[in-house]
Formats: structure tokens, C-alpha cells, sequence
């Protein structure tokens, strides 16, 4: 056992736990802010609402997230379009590649999630906010999706793990994040266990400090669901 | 005096099955009516075909002599024309369900000082006085902070009420507010309903309540099979009825 280099590049190792983090933050806030209103189409009733939004998290959820990532990040600068385009120096970049395809990734799995959500909706609630004057847009503002958010926080809690996890894979396209700097320092002393334990003990400490929020985020938020104290 | 609300020919099927057949009603200010008649007769649709929460195949409605536009929808029902008017209508309509249907994310205040301010355009400050004295009205002023699943089924649906006056409407629908409450929860909600048709509110109240019926109301419709088969002063039609039907139900052959 050699844990000496490790402790000499444990700055490498906090740089990708920070690299990892800010990975999961930038493709969770994106996949989010995308998920609400795809939810609110997959969610109605009219097949051109919620076809389009169907097939999308279909196709993303049936294949992994690594193909995801090598399209967008291979794939797609094989086309002379794609290089000559002014986009091009956003999709030559790893950084902004990884960050789309996990915020794509994680959008389908959140849109889900919230639809379901939405879908279990007391109709009750829905019929007592009409019957009260409420417009479709505020019962939907109002009523729907702040009842649709709170049920969805802990599959959503879920959902996190599972992309913090993933953003593991950005190591592939040379992204020094926790992985990353577990292979780099790997193949500098070879030492793969000394070097992957320590990338799996941050993962989980990391897994464990969300677990923590997500569960007070629910004693917050799902206190009308509790049994009265 | 002038009729609040008119009802006229009121027409719904669900498919081929009629419910209701050309039902007329008419409410005056003041007036508290009860409607009742066996479970399939067609007395909760015809309830929530006033605010449209079913949509009638014929018939019309106004209030206080506005009209209600109503437009033929794809499946040949009507719709309204204008959304704000349904927005207004339903808010001057403000109904009370037999579920309650509170808001479970939202305290007991939150609940009613939600259509004051999203409907009416109250200032949080307004509807949070007006929310706290109806809350004190109905006897369940201390909730004010909780959440509506750790209250009772009847201070739910005092609480379901207090959300109702809330917007002031002109009058008040009920569809059976009683039938979801455990026996000793339900004499708290009619003595509220009470207090509300004694200070002269206009109710129209679907119920299976005889007593309420009996004492409270001034005007008793008995719909049967999507008709109103009899109908009057209560003390006379339920004490005296004159249809074999109603005499059947009041008998309690007829549920």
C-alpha cells in the first residue's frame, strides 16, 4: 500500500472533486430548468404536446450515457458543418460537451420524473382551483406544479446520485474530474487500488452529503405529508 | 325580486346515458335550496354544470341577468366562450365539494387567501385579514398555520368554507358537504351552513341532510332520474309529498 502519493496529490484530488461538482451543478441546473416545461407538455393530453417530449426521453433513457457523450463529442465533429460552424468552439470543447450531454441525460430523467409527478396530481385540487376562479396557467403555477415538485423530491434526490455518478464518465474525453485524477495519478505511480479507493470515498462522501439535503429538503417541503406530531 | 341565478333546460349524457333531461332552476337572492334525490339522479351534475366543471349539452345560465356565453365544444357539449368570464363566473359561484379538495401543500391560511389574491387581485396584506377573520368565523382560527391533512374532516371542511366566502361570491355551491365526514364531524359543518343561511347568503346545497333540508332551506328540489319531480316549500314537499318517487326516497326505499 502506498498512500504517501496519494496524500501528496490530495490538491489533484479536491481540484476533481471540485471539477466533478461544478460537472453535476451545471447539468442539473440546465436539465432542470429544461424538465419543467417539457413536463407540462409530456404531461397534457393533445398527442402534439406530449409526442415530441415522449420520443425524446425515450430515445435518451434507452441508451447509455457514454454513446451520448462520444456523439456529441466524436461524433458530431466528424461533419465539416459541425467545424465550420460557430458553434464549433463550443462543441470542440470537452467541458462544454460533457456538460451537455449530462444536462440532456439527466433533462430526460428529470422530465419523467416531474410528468409522473404531475400526472398524481390530486384532481381535486385541480377541480377546487378551477371552481375558485383560478386560470389554467395559475392553477397549473399555483396548484400543480408546487404539489408536483414536492412529490417529486425524492425520486428527484435519486436522480442526482445517479448524475453524480455519471459525470464520472467525463474522464473519457480528458476531463480531469474525481475519476480523472484517480487515472492520472494511477498511471504516474500505478497504483490503481490506492488511487480508485480514494476517487470512491470522495464519491461517497459526496453521495452522502446530498442524501443529507435531499432529506431535509423533504422534512422541509413534504411536512403536509407527515403524520402529525 | 330579481332572480341571482337562472338556470334554464339544462341538458348532460355522458355517451347515450342522459343524466340530465331539461332542468330548470332558479335562485333568488337569499335563497337557500336544497336539492336532493337518489344517488344516479343527476344532482352533483347538475351542481357542477353551473360553474362548468361538466360542461351541459343545452341549456343556459345567467346571473344576475349576465348571460353565460356558451359555445358548441368538439364532443357537442357547451363550453364558455370567453375564459375571463368562467373566471369570474366560477369565482361569484364559489363551490364547497364533498372531499374538501384543500390545497395539501398549502397551510390552512395559505388555502384561503389563495383566490383573493391570484382571483381578485388582493394584496397579500387584505387577504391575510379577510382569510383570518373567516377562519375565526368558522371556528377554526387556530388551524390557521397547519397543514389541512392534520385537521379533521370537519374543520377541513370549515376550512373548505372559510376558502369559499373568501372570494365573496353571490352564491354558494355545496355538493354534499356532509357525506365524506364521520357522523359526530357532521353536525359542526351545518351549523356553519346554518350560520351562512342565516345571515342571508344565496346556497344551493346538494345533500342527503332531511333535517338540514327541512329547517334550513326555503325551496327543496327532488331530481329524479335527471328531472326534478317534485319540488317547493320543504315543510311541505318533504313532509307532505305528493309523488310516489319522493315518497318512496323519503321512505328510504329509493337511495
Amino acid at each position: 500500500m502506498n498512500f504517501d502519493a496519494i496524500a501528496q496529490n490530495l490538491p489533484l484530488y479536491a481540484a476533481g472533486a471540485l471539477t466533478t461538482l461544478k460537472l453535476l451543478v451545471i447539468a442539473l441546473a440546465a436539465g432542470l430548468v429544461a424538465a419543467v416545461p417539457l413536463a407540462v407538455l409530456r404531461s397534457r393530453r393533445e398527442p402534439w404536446a406530449r409526442g415530441p417530449v415522449w420520443l425524446f426521453t425515450y430515445v435518451i433513457r434507452g441508451t447509455p450515457l457514454l454513446v451520448q457523450l462520444f456523439l456529441i463529442y466524436y461524433g458530431l465533429a466528424q461533419f465539416a458543418v459541425v467545424r465550420d460552424s460557430v458553434l464549433w468552439p463550443w462543441l470542440s470543447s470537452p467541458w462544454f460537451c460533457a456538460c451537455l450531454a449530462f444536462a440532456i441525460n439527466t433533462c430526460a430523467y428529470t422530465t419523467e420524473i416531474i410528468a409522473g409527478a404531475i400526472r398524481n396530481t390530486p384532481h381535486g385540487e385541480v377541480e377546487a382551483a378551477r371552481a375558485l376562479g383560478l386560470s389554467s396557467a395559475q392553477v397549473m403555477r399555483r396548484v400543480v406544479l408546487p404539489s408536483a415538485a414536492r412529490r417529486a423530491i425524492p425520486s428527484y434526490g435519486n436522480e442526482v446520485i445517479l448524475m453524480l455518478h455519471g459525470t464520472s464518465l467525463a474522464s473519457v474525453v480528458t476531463l480531469l474530474d474525481l475519476t480523472g485524477v484517480a487515472r492520472d495519478v494511477n498511471s504516474r505511480f500505478y497504483i490503481p487500488f490506492e488511487a480508485f479507493i480514494t476517487a470512491g470515498a470522495l464519491y461517497l462522501a459526496i453521495t452522502l452529503s446530498l442524501v443529507g439535503l435531499f432529506h431535509a429538503a423533504e422534512r422541509r417541503w413534504l411536512a403536509h405529508l407527515a403524520p402529525r406530531s | 325580486m330579481n332572480p341571482t341565478l337562472q338556470v334554464t333546460d339544462l341538458h348532460k349524457r355522458y355517451g347515450a346515458h342522459e343524466v340530465l333531461k331539461g332542468v330548470s332552476l332558479t335562485a333568488r337572492r337569499g335563497d337557500v335550496i336544497t336539492v336532493v334525490g337518489a344517488s344516479g339522479s343527476g344532482k352533483s351534475t347538475l351542481l357542477r354544470c353551473l360553474n362548468l366543471l361538466e360542461q351541459p349539452h343545452r341549456g343556459t345560465l345567467s346571473l344576475d341577468g349576465e348571460a353565460l356565453q356558451l359555445v358548441p365544444d368538439r364532443d357537442g357539449s357547451l363550453r364558455a366562450r370567453d375564459a375571463r368570464q368562467l373566471q369570474r363566473w366560477r369565482a361569484r359561484l364559489a363551490m364547497v365539494f364533498q372531499q374538501f379538495n384543500l390545497w395539501q401543500h398549502m397551510t390552512v391560511l395559505e388555502n384561503v387567501i389563495e383566490a383573493p389574491i391570484q382571483v381578485l387581485g388582493l394584496s397579500r396584506a387584505e387577504a391575510m385579514e379577510r382569510a383570518r377573520a373567516l377562519l375565526e368565523r368558522v371556528g377554526v382560527g387556530s388551524r390557521a398555520a397547519m397543514y389541512p391533512a392534520h385537521l379533521s374532516g370537519g374543520e377541513q371542511q370549515r376550512v373548505a368554507i372559510a376558502r369559499a366566502l373568501a372570494v365573496e361570491p353571490q352564491v354558494m355551491l355545496f355538493d354534499e358537504p356532509t357525506s365524506a365526514l364521520d357522523p359526530e364531524l357532521v353536525g359542526e359543518v351545518l351549523r356553519v351552513m346554518r350560520d351562512l343561511a342565516t345571515e342571508g347568503r344565496t346556497m344551493i346545497v346538494v345533500t342527503h341532510e332531511m333535517g338540514f333540508a327541512r329547517e334550513v332551506s326555503n325551496h327543496t328540489v327532488f331530481l329524479h332520474q335527471g328531472l326534478v319531480e317534485e319540488e317547493g316549500d320543504p315543510r311541505e314537499v318533504l313532509v307532505r309529498p305528493r309523488s310516489a318517487r319522493l315518497q318512496q326516497f323519503l321512505s328510504g326505499g329509493l337511495k
